[in-house]
């Protein structure tokens, strides 16, 4: 009887199926704690797995069971030192005492909470599904760097369209030379003799003999050491090599002033998130840079960037000359993919949107592979700026830019849904 | 001079170091079974084994560790707990779970050392073998031929209905079967159904019996003036909970049958979660018995092994040192106490049989008449391991010298007093308390609140009426009491009752409703 069995190559996964039904159940608290965790994220953390803990509210089994707390029980331990029987011991004063002492207890159990990890999957999934990206877009961001083959050395097996000619040759040059293979011009030396001999037809010549007795010797010799043998043969090898993407540099820029609330800034974080991760599909590494401005602007870290607040002005240009200058001094256009984003509440000092689109029309855009800009409105006055003709000066500025531009995209959004039209293009036109 | 030579000549050990072999495994096995049948005469399920991975292992924690089970997001999250406190080196795994089915299916973990394989084979192959074949819960109550046919079918039917019906749809039947699991169970044989033939045969035997002894006289006796003649409603009452079978301790057997809204597929939900419920309802009651006996068979065969030298010094080292992990027992003040580990009681429970067998002192043989030095130590325990559960082998075999060597005593909690008492200890006047005490705390008849469905009446208003019987006024945990009885609302469909009665005065302590506008 055969009593054992190997199952350690079965598939391993068995609780795929009750992880999604977990995940589905727990999705809502899932959810509230990823939108939480990604306005502590960085931007280029987003996309990682992560481990959150929910409460356990929505996913407690209840059943009929007795109260820690009440009536009269008895209990058996172990290990007793001291007591004898009739000794008194107090209770602890949070639980007892006091009748039932329910409250204690309830309180207790309400702060309980689940951990556990979230895929890198599970955790995009919930992300995009909020922004509502369409399927084809989000497979695109999930799925990892295109790999290209590359080569890697040389290998002894492969298909005849990767023989490695020069290589194969020169290893059967080698074992040629090692196992004394004849060389042709010694073989047609010595039949060129013969040749000639029986061409003379001396029968008796006294080497004859000998020299067929090398001849055959040399056949036999070419024989049994091959010109080429499997054993020489080579292929070229590849290997899967991530793309060598070259680098990109992302400009996220902001206005900070005072207008810009909590809200605006989350949704302004996830436009950026997007972003990224559209570039993150094409390019090996990507900088960010972020510039916020009031009435001036400056280059900051990620964190004052989204959580410091400024008074001031609001004067647009700054933060694109600022852009502009840094561009000039790290990101070369010849050796970087530029792309900005910008996100504000689509107010600017008087006359300066003018200049903003002078800007963009005659520095800015010729430099740049894409240029977002998204203005955040409240969920009322979306209804207001339904037409893209009507809007603020900036907004005014930045239709003439559009329309010379086909890399520029500008979009009003409310709701973090509205977020992916803007990059419907940019996705469409890198795939056609 | 002489040498004292051994007696038997010691054989050449099977293994050296940790690494294990599909025929070292093979070979152990072999010896182990030489052991196990022929010395401690142990009657096994054949075995199968699987060796598996830790991921594996995690898998089988999840699903209750049956091979195959439905799905269900309960087990998903057992996972994601399971694996986190595993990753985070919380917790160790399992060296092995075994499943009572015919052949015995056990799964042994890849990374235990050649050592720990043969503890584990002993343990489980053998110990929890034997057990599941021979004692007497596990005979009656499960089907170890057909388990995993049972699971298989279920996990097909279950999957059916969530492409037909949706899975929320399922998932609400099975979350609220799995709320009112515990409560799933048949605690005592039934008599089988009736045939309809013998309910005729009983009817026209008691027509024939009343017209034989009718006799005019008994009307003219006078009634007893304080028992009032049942009224017409009583009556009624009394008939329909009769024709249910009320009062009924089993809910989602009630419900399955009697439930007014179900449908065909749903009560064919709760019926394969009742049956699940049973088939580990012994489980849950000879946990203490089960691991003594396996642990008890393990030890006693490495030791045998060990003696015969087929394991080096090394392989019996680190198997004692998992052997002593297995049954430590901190005390009631140690940080990592948890209640009683019942290896090591069932364990000691054991050792402590088979001292009584052979070696008795005067005290055993005043304690346990019957057994005290009847020499047959093997007998002895096999007849335990077939015949009893927790409660009623620690009511039986718990010796005063056990309870001293642990140190039990009892411990009361009344929640009207500021303190708690110790209630008895380890001396004479303690024994039998400590015994009844420890006994009654492995019955889950006494663990499980006591809930019975008591009436419902379908033609009227279709209120199911549930009493929980509080025994020692401990009452029931109030949040999960509400959300337990929602999910028992989901299932009847109409309002639902929950009436809290004092097991010894018989006063009504309180009442619950669930969709009582239903």
């Amino acid at each position: 009887m055969r009593h054992f069995i190997d199952r350690r190559l079965n598939p391993k996964d068995k609780n795929l199926g009750n992880r999604q039904r977990f995940i589905r159940r727990a999705k809502e608290q899932i959810r509230q704690k990823i939108n939480d965790s990604i306005q502590n994220r960085k931007i280029a953390d987003v996309d990682s797995g992560e481990t959150i803990s929910i409460p356990t509210r929505s996913i407690h089994e209840p059943h009929f069971r007795h109260s820690r707390q009440g009536g009269f029980r008895e209990g058996v331990l172990g290990g007793n030192k001291e007591f004898s029987s009739g000794d008194r011991i107090r209770k602890p004063p949070a639980g007892g005492g006091e009748g039932r002492g329910k409250e204690g207890s309830d309180s207790g159990e309400g702060d309980d909470s689940f951990e556990f990890a979230l895929t890198r999957d599970e955790f995009l999934d919930l992300f995009f599904e909020d922004l509502e990206l369409p399927d084809l877009v989000k497979k695109d961001l999930q799925e990892m760097l295109a790999t290209k083959p590359q080569r890697a050395g040389f290998t002894t097996a492969g298909t005849p369209t990767r023989l490695a000619i020069r290589r194969t040759m020169r290893n059967a040059l080698g074992r040629r030379l090692v196992l004394h293979r004849p060389a042709d011009a010694e073989l047609e030396e010595v039949e060129a003799e013969i040749a000639r001999i029986e061409a003379d037809d001396d029968e008796d010549y006294p080497g004859l003999e000998a020299l067929y007795a090398r001849r055959e010797a040399l056949q036999s010799r070419r024989r049994l050491v091959a010109f080429i043998d499997p054993l020489d043969i080579r292929y070229r090898n590849y290997q899967p090599r991530p793309q060598p993407n070259s680098k990109a540099v992302m400009f996220c820029l902001m206005d900070v002033s005072g207008s810009m609330g909590e809200r605006e800034k989350d949704l302004a974080k996830r436009f950026f998130i997007l972003l990224h991760l559209f570039l993150r599909r094409r390019y090996d590494r990507i900088d960010l840079v972020f510039i916020r401005h009031t009435h001036q602007a400056s280059v900051v870290d990620e964190d004052t960037f989204f959580y410091s607040r400024e008074t001031g002005g609001t004067v647009v240009s700054s933060a694109i000359e600022e852009m502009l200058k840094e561009i000039e001094k790290n990101y070369s256009p010849r050796e970087w993919n530029i792309y900005a984003a910008q996100a504000s509440d689509g107010e600017n000092f008087a006359g300066d949107s003018e200049y903003c689109a002078r800007l963009m029309q005659e520095e800015v855009m010729p430099q740049l592979q894409y240029y977002a800009y998204v203005e955040i409105l409240d969920e009322r006055e979306i209804e207001l700026f339904a037409n893209p003709q009507v809007g603020a000066a900036l907004w005014r500025a930045y239709r003439g830019v559009t329309t010379s531009h086909e890399n520029f995209a500008m979009k009003r959004v409310a709701r973090a849904a509205d977020i992916y039209p803007v990059f419907r293009e940019l996705f469409a036109k890198k795939e056609g | 001079m002489t040498l004292l030579a051994p007696a038997v000549k010691r054989a050449k050990p099977l293994f050296e170091g940790t690494e294990w072999t599909f025929d070292l495994l093979q070979r152990l096995y072999e010896e182990i079974e030489i052991v196990a049948r022929e010395d401690l005469g142990l009657d096994v399920y054949p075995n199968q084994l699987e060796i598996i991975s830790s991921e594996q292992m995690l898998d089988a924690y999840a699903s209750l560790g049956m091979p195959i089970l439905y799905r269900h997001w309960s087990f998903g999250k057992r996972f994601a707990r399971d694996q986190k406190m595993y990753q985070k080196g919380l917790t160790g795994l399992a060296y092995e779970i075994v499943i009572n089915s015919n052949p015995c299916i056990s799964y042994n973990m890849e990374d235990n050392s050649a050592a720990l394989h043969t503890l584990v084979m002993a343990h489980a192959a053998f110990g929890h073998n034997h057990f599941f074949k021979n004692n007497y819960l596990f005979r009656e109550w499960t089907d170890a031929e057909s388990i995993l046919d049972f699971l298989d079918y279920a996990r097909r039917f279950i999957a059916a209905c969530e492409e037909r019906y949706g899975l929320l749809e399922v998932e609400t039947v099975l979350d609220a079967a799995h709320a009112l699991m515990d409560h799933g169970v048949f605690r005592y044989h039934r008599r089988p159904e009736p045939t309809r033939r013998e309910v005729e045969e009983r009817r026209r035997r008691i027509a024939e019996e009343q017209e034989r002894s009718y006799n005019d006289l008994w009307r003219t006796v006078p009634r007893d003036p304080s028992r009032p003649e049942p009224t017409l409603a009583e009556i009624e009452a009394k008939e329909r909970r009769d024709a249910l079978h009320l009062p009924e301790e089993n809910l989602l057997y009630f419900l399955e049958l009697h439930s007014p809204i179900l449908r065909d597929w749903q009560r064919e939900l709760l019926s394969i979660v009742r049956q699940l419920a049973q088939y580990f309802y012994p489980q849950r009651q000879t946990k203490v018995m089960n691991e003594g006996c396996a642990t008890f068979v393990h030890h006693h065969i490495v030791n045998a092994l060990y003696d015969k030298g087929l394991l080096s010094e090394g392989a019996m080292l680190e198997i004692l040192h998992s052997h002593s992990n297995v049954v430590f027992q901190p005390a009631f003040d140690d940080p990592r106490y948890s209640g009683l580990n019942p290896y090591t009681l069932g364990f000691n429970m054991m050792c402590d049989i088979q001292r009584i067998v052979t070696e008795p002192k005067e005290e055993d043989r005043e304690w346990f008449p019957d057994l005290a030095g009847t020499g047959d130590w093997r007998a002895a325990l096999k007849h335990a391991w077939a015949n009893y559960r927790d409660e009623s082998f620690i009511q039986q075999y718990l010796s005063p010298k056990l309870i001293r060597d642990m140190r039990l005593f009892v411990l009361s909690d009344d929640s009207e007093e500021s303190f708690y008492q110790v209630a008895n200890i380890h001396d004479e006047r303690g024994y039998r308390h400590v015994r009844r005490s420890l006994a009654l705390g492995y019955d889950p008849g006494t663990a499980d609140p006591d809930i019975q469905v008591v009436d419902a009446n379908l033609k009227g208003d279709r209120v199911l009426r549930v009493q929980h019987t509080v025994r020692d006024g401990i009452p029931l945990d109030e949040k999960d009491r509400d959300l337990a009885l929602d999910h028992l609302q989901t299932l009847w469909g109409y309002g639902v009752s929950l009436v809290a009665v004092d097991r010894d005065s018989g006063a009504v302590l309180g009442e619950n409703v669930a969709g009582s506008d239903g």
